[in-house]
């Protein structure tokens, strides 16, 4: 099970024959569907966009290193090394949307569904209303270290910035002083569950650690072997699909305690690292990546498993499927990537 | 291990108090001509009078981490950096660290040991510390981060040399030497010394610890040759004796080195050292050592900063070699006793 020789790979479905591979030609390190075209973030200055059977498109966008990327499936927003936070729309037109005047580094960014972008350089976080009225209204809030990672709540206002010692939440359209959710250690990537009760973050030691928002309880999610680099939640918010471990690990959220108490599923382990989860936007199906190349498709219900690309390349650095579900996209590290039409 | 150390970014930590030399350092580096590109990450920006588009500014943020050990920190913001740089891969040759001057070089260091990423992609090459020859005497005096740089250092760039006289520079080597007679030590003026010295060093690469040697400075700054190999002849932690400096023991921070023409036994030793740094790594700033082990041909080598240890089997022994096994300890108010009777009982005897 843990090797995809193709004298040993009888007992797996394999979709490996419908994936149509290219390669995009530079490392990767992030992808995200714009509509139904696949835009592969470069880890330097260009996004490469995949359009229908079409070749890679370049599009270039930093001058330099492209260090965070998000999407909302309409435009792909992403922050460089040159100080610069670009944004790329679904026809293809990029738009700078901020300039650090000391030319930092853009370490994070992310969006909100109504259209609000926010961006970190240093220890400052930064938001810009979506609403026409207000558009170029720039707001800002300095936290006590580095900006480790960002995050907007699905409803209202209300940005999470993850950093040292813990996550601060902070109404940019309110005077209130920012709520401080505390626990010692780095805090780097920070999630919201879809249904606003939860708040994770992955820290900088292989764990994870949450707060239910309702009365901050802790939840410590810990036994990783290596840090978590990649959350992504299913389809209803239901679960939490982490990378870190050799298996996927899977935390429950459905009920009100979440994952307090609970074992989380391992599903689909092989001998390598799980490098990037991606799941399904209806189904209760993710994909996940891994440090030998492989990339799977996991039922989450029964842990059933579909090959989609072999083992033996790069690592897998990036997954996304298209809003309808019907479109996965994958990439090594060095560019190797591929398409899979469900 | 060599070849895949080679691959890895070596990274160059500048340590040193307020006003030593730093900028000046880092500056003769940028501006020679050696055909090399550098990324430098520094703290104090703008002092820096060299173009360079690979020049970082960070706030030295220095966390915990939670893995139990309290001495265990590391640079935040390096992690952060390194991450960033390394998508940049090839585009550069090396990495320049600038410490503030009050900082301690461990949590750069240990950066390196805790953190899977960074070890994956770069390789601390040495802790270079640069030391004013006119102040030195005194911030080792009042200044604990001072003595720190010092005690840390695998080079140390004695400057100013030019503002004192013969007599103040013997003294203030004495005391360096009181506190770490191990580091590679150049005087200089402005900091002029070859590049060699004090980049490409693999001061933390396994396979270089060849020698744990005191390293004795011949007067001649500027042409200094490699001293790796010769052999002093005395054997234990002597300062500086017959080499005409005075004999200056530091109050607190002291160096400790232990020796046997014994083998030891791996079974006993392994377990007593991890137990020593993790009871006294607080007060151990550096560890390095050569082992000879009983039943085992390969030379074992291993080193440490705080309570951080890796070691490996390094290459057999050579037909003639002396099978010596040599540990040295920097450190602060460090259990002399304890340690030495510890390792006596490591020795196989029969």
């Amino acid at each position: 099970m843990t090797d995809f020789d193709p004298g040993e790979s009888a007992s797996i479905i394999s979709v490996t024959d419908k994936v149509r591979p290219f390669k995009i030609g530079a490392p990767v390190s992030a992808v995200h569907f714009l509509g139904d075209q696949a835009a592969f973030v470069g880890s330097e200055e260009n996004i490469f966009v995949v359009a229908g059977e079409g070749e890679p498109a370049t599009i270039p966008v930093h001058g330099g290193v492209i260090l965070c990327a998000t999407s909302d499936g309409t435009r792909l927003v992403t922050g460089g090394d040159d100080g610069k936070v670009a944004s790329l729309n679904v026809k293809g037109e990029v738009t700078v949307l901020a300039t650090d005047p000391k030319r930092r580094w853009i370490d994070n960014v992310a969006l909100h569904p109504d259209g609000a972008v926010a961006w970190s350089a240093g220890k400052t976080a930064f938001v810009r209303s979506g609403k026409e009225q207000d558009k170029d209204q720039e707001k800002s809030l300095d936290v006590p270290s580095t900006v480790g990672g960002l995050a907007f709540a699905p409803k209202g206002l209300r940005l999470a910035v993850a950093h040292y010692n813990g996550v601060t939440l902070w109404f940019p359209n309110m005077a209130a002083k920012p709520e401080f959710l505390a626990w010692a250690g780095s805090h780097l990537a920070v999630t919201f569950s879809p249904d606003n009760k939860f708040l994770v973050t992955g820290m900088h030691e292989p764990a994870l650690h949450g707060w239910r928002l309702a009365d901050n309880r802790h939840m410590r999610m810990t036994g990783y072997p290596g840090r978590v680099r990649s959350m992504a939640w299913s389809a209803g918010g239901k679960a939490l699909a982490t990378s870190g471990a050799d298996t996927v690990i899977l935390w429950p959220f459905a009920s009100k305690d979440g994952p307090m108490g609970k074992e989380p599923a391992m599903l689909a382990p092989l001998k390598a690292r799980v490098t990037s989860v991606a799941c399904h936007p209806d189904q209760a199906i993710f994909a996940a990546g891994y440090g030998d190349g492989t990339v799977l498709m996991v039922r989450m219900t029964d842990g059933a498993e579909i090959l989609v690309h072999r083992n033996g390349g790069a690592a897998i650095a990036a997954l996304a499927w298209n809003a309808k579900g019907t479109l996965l996209a994958f990439a090594a590290e060095d560019g190797e990537a591929g398409l899979l039409t469900l | 291990m060599s070849e895949l150390t080679s691959q890895k970014i070596p990274v160059t930590v500048l340590t040193g108090y307020l006003g030593a030399g730093k900028t000046t350092l880092l500056n003769r580096i940028l501006s020679e001509n050696h055909g090399k590109k550098y990324a430098v990450i520094v703290n104090e920006f703008g002092e820096i009078g060299i173009d360079n588009d690979l020049i970082i500014g960070a706030d030295e943020e220095v966390f915990e981490m939670n893995n139990g050990c309290v001495c265990c920190t590391v640079r935040g913001d390096l992690v952060r950096i390194l991450d960033g740089l390394m998508k940049r891969k090839g585009k550069f040759d090396a990495i320049i660290v600038e410490t503030t001057g009050l900082a301690d070089p461990a949590p750069v260091a240990q950066t390196f040991f805790v953190d899977e990423d960074v070890q994956k992609n770069a390789r601390l090459d040495a802790v270079v510390t640069v030391a004013d020859a006119k102040w030195l005497s005194d911030r080792l005096k009042d200044a604990p981060e001072a003595k720190n740089q010092i005690a840390f250092a695998d080079v140390i760039v004695l400057n100013k040399t030019d503002l004192v006289s013969k007599g103040e520079l013997a003294e203030v080597e004495a005391r360096i030497r009181g506190i770490n007679p191990y580091a590679k030590l150049h005087r200089t003026e402005r900091c002029k010394v070859a590049l060699s010295d004090v980049l490409e060093r693999g001061a933390f690469d396994l396979d270089r610890i060849l020698e744990i040697e005191p390293d004795f400075l011949e007067a001649g700054d500027d042409h200094h040759h490699d001293h790796d190999h010769h052999h002093h002849g005395h054997d234990h932690h002597d300062h500086g004796h017959g080499h005409g400096l005075k004999h200056y023991h530091d109050e607190d921070m002291q160096s400790l080195s232990l020796h046997t023409d014994k083998p030891l036994d791996a079974a006993r030793f392994m377990p007593w050292l991890q137990n020593l740094v993790a009871q006294e790594g607080q007060k151990i700033l550096r560890s390095k050592g050569i082992l000879a082990f009983s039943d085992d041909d390969d030379r074992y080598v291993f080193q440490g900063v705080h309570m951080m240890l890796e070691g490996d089997h390094q290459r057999p022994w050579k037909d003639g070699e002396p099978r010596q096994s040599r540990l040295v300890f920097i450190g602060r108010e460090l259990p002399e006793a304890a340690i030495r009777e510890g390792f006596e009982s490591c020795i196989v005897t029969r």
